[in-house]
């Protein structure tokens, strides 16, 4: 009962604040793609992975008053800035979830833009594919962001950097 | 390439409650229908468990599928004077719109649910394997089937296409909301779909919407607000998606624990072991299901049997409002279910409007979505929200909801000197 909503708490919770809905969501999708037992379906939209479930999951979780959404203008858009709050220490007390264990790859994760972690999503997403197909599919269904080959070799580093640390939940 | 161009010496027509008439001209499409892939489509459900609440609600995603091409047909003759428009696209864009929903299993949204699976997965399965439908499409090239799934995967190059199957105002949501409206048979969900349409344009990489055509966008979106709350998260049909979903999983856990079922699931097995091959996929559909839930009735194990009488019965779990911001009512309620003898994982769910697999408009703020856009006079684009109030009031009302699902009759059934009865009773307000 309400397990996945505890999960996205719990991972506000190693990361603090997460500044951004598409750093969220791309967060989420790379830590999915590491084997951390999100639930969330995620498909392919104009600006990579999305999950609509996940965008409604984190919606009840701010009705609920379990997570902090700050409305932010910048330079003519809006930003969100998520954290946890005090009500959801005693919402997680009732799951036996323990994100700890993999709160360096969080704030690894974190610690990126969105626009790179879009990028890593995208290629995570053509994980089937070949590395020069993925390149090839990154240059097609990204042109608009125009990731230059360096940035898509660093993306490429970054996925084994990360894939190398620890992903299991305790 | 011979075949691009081969039509049919006559057209070939569907009679359609919603679009009156669906044309086939292209021999590709009339082949395609034609495919045992396709033809599956008759025997799942669109609206899946909602005619236990909507007794009308039995259309099949094999009409809705029609219903998509024919919108996308018809969009497609509005965009052929447009410069921004390519031909060749016409072929691709119809088979994609037809295909969308091909991997979709019976009772789509519990099964994958329960079993992990992905619909989008089969389709493309569907598209690229060893099926009828691959082998239709090679007939234009050996690189067709690929640009099909990746249409409706949406990763193909043009993004235009992709938008018109799949965006926030495409075909498919036009003729889903427009189809279950008339098959529920409620009144709201109409729209102007000849108007929409003809105010659609084809720019760049995604359709957009002309100025003057704000009017009938409101509508839709409406439509699609309406059809949201009062249909598919509808309290009754969520009642029985709780039921069915806790069924599969039942039959899944007796599975892995050695039961003995008197009528085994063999045709469910690959998806119990997880290891479920697109040969096994084409052959689920939901008569084979609602066979199982009906036999299952007699089997040994209580909850199974019970679970299956309530849904081939409609006797289905009541609900009430629940706001888990405090947890303790739920953790009591489930110690008093244990008490009573009412299995808590099975007899006390809690659905969320995240369980839901329908959506509402959103803006596309921090792009997460493309929003939908007009089109000013001084051909900049506005995202619509920020240009209709109508828009605007809906898309910043909260739309979340949690309901607490539980068997009003078990409870009511139990002795009356019953503590753990008096109990629910009370916790419960019944």
């Amino acid at each position: 009962m309400l397990e996945d909503h505890a999960k996205i708490v719990s991972l506000l919770e190693q990361a603090g604040e997460v500044v951004g809905r598409k750093k969220l969501q791309k967060i989420i999708y790379i830590l999915k793609k590491c084997d951390v037992p999100f639930q969330e379906k995620y498909h392919f939209h104009f600006f990579g992975p999305y999950s609509e479930e996940l965008s409604l999951r984190i919606e009840e979780l701010c009705n609920l008053g379990f997570i902090n959404e700050v409305k932010e203008t910048k330079g003519g858009y809006y930003q969100y800035r998520y954290t946890q709050t005090e009500a959801a220490k005693e919402f997680l007390s009732h799951f036996d979830i323990h994100m700890e264990t993999i709160e360096p790859l969080i704030q690894e994760l974190n610690n990126q833009n969105s626009k790179f972690l879009e990028l890593v999503s995208t290629i995570l997403y053509f994980d089937d594919l070949t590395r020069e197909e993925i390149i090839e599919k990154v240059q097609v269904v990204k042109k608009k962001q125009n990731y230059s080959l360096d940035d898509i070799e660093e993306a490429f580093t970054f996925i084994a950097s990360i894939k190398s640390m620890n992903t299991k939940v305790s | 390439m011979a075949q691009r161009m081969t039509k049919l010496n006559e057209e070939k027509v569907f009679k359609d409650p919603v679009h009156r008439y669906i044309h086939v001209r292209d021999r590709l499409i009339w082949e395609l229908i034609g495919t045992s892939e396709f033809q599956r489509l008759r025997r799942i459900k669109q609206l899946g468990t909602s005619f236990l609440t909507f007794h009308g609600a039995e259309h099949s995603r094999f009409g809705h599928s029609l219903g998509v091409y024919e919108i996308t047909r018809r969009l497609i003759n509005v965009f052929e004077k447009d410069p921004e428009w390519d031909p060749n696209d016409r072929l691709l864009c119809l088979c994609a719109a037809l295909l969308h929903d091909i991997g979709h299993g019976p009772f789509s949204h519990s099964f994958e649910k329960v079993f992990q699976t992905d619909h989008e997965h089969f389709t493309r399965e569907m598209i690229l394997g060893p099926t009828e439908i691959n082998a239709v499409l090679r007939k234009i090239s050996d690189d067709f089937p690929k640009k099909v799934s990746d249409v409706i995967g949406k990763t193909y190059e043009n993004k235009l296409v992709v938008s018109m199957i799949s965006s926030q105002i495409d075909a498919d949501r036009m003729d889903y909301l427009l189809r279950d409206a008339y098959y529920t048979g409620v009144s709201y969900g109409h729209f102007d779909l000849e108007r929409l349409w003809r105010v659609m344009r084809p720019r760049e990489d995604q359709v957009v919407i002309k100025h003057s055509g704000m009017h009938a966008v409101e509508d839709y979106i409406m439509s699609r607000y309406q059809m949201y709350w009062q249909i598919y998260f509808h309290p009754v049909t969520r009642s029985a998606e709780v039921i069915l979903t806790k069924i599969l999983h039942r039959a899944k856990t007796l599975y892995h624990n050695g039961f003995k079922f008197k009528y085994v699931p063999t045709q469910l097995i690959s998806l119990f072991d997880g290891q479920v091959t697109v040969e096994d996929y084409v052959k689920l559909d939901e008569a084979l299901i609602l066979y199982y839930f009906q036999v299952w009735q007699e089997e040994e194990d209580p909850i199974l049997k019970d679970l299956c009488y309530r849904f081939m019965n409609r006797k289905l779990f009541k609900y009430i409002e629940f706001t888990p911001m405090d947890l303790s009512l739920y953790d009591e309620l489930r110690d008093t279910f244990l008490e009573a003898d009412l299995d808590p994982d099975y007899y006390l769910v809690v659905d969320s409007s995240s369980d839901c697999p329908y959506d509402l408009y959103r803006p596309g703020e921090e792009e997460e979505k493309l929003p939908i856009y007009l089109v000013m006079p001084d051909h900049q684009l506005r995202e619509l929200s920020r240009e209709s109030d109508v828009v605007d009031s809906i898309t910043g009302r909260k739309r979340t909801d949690h309901k607490l699902y539980y068997p009003l009759d078990a409870i009511m059934a139990l002795p009356s000197h019953s503590k753990a009865k008096k109990k629910l009773r009370s916790l419960l307000s019944i």
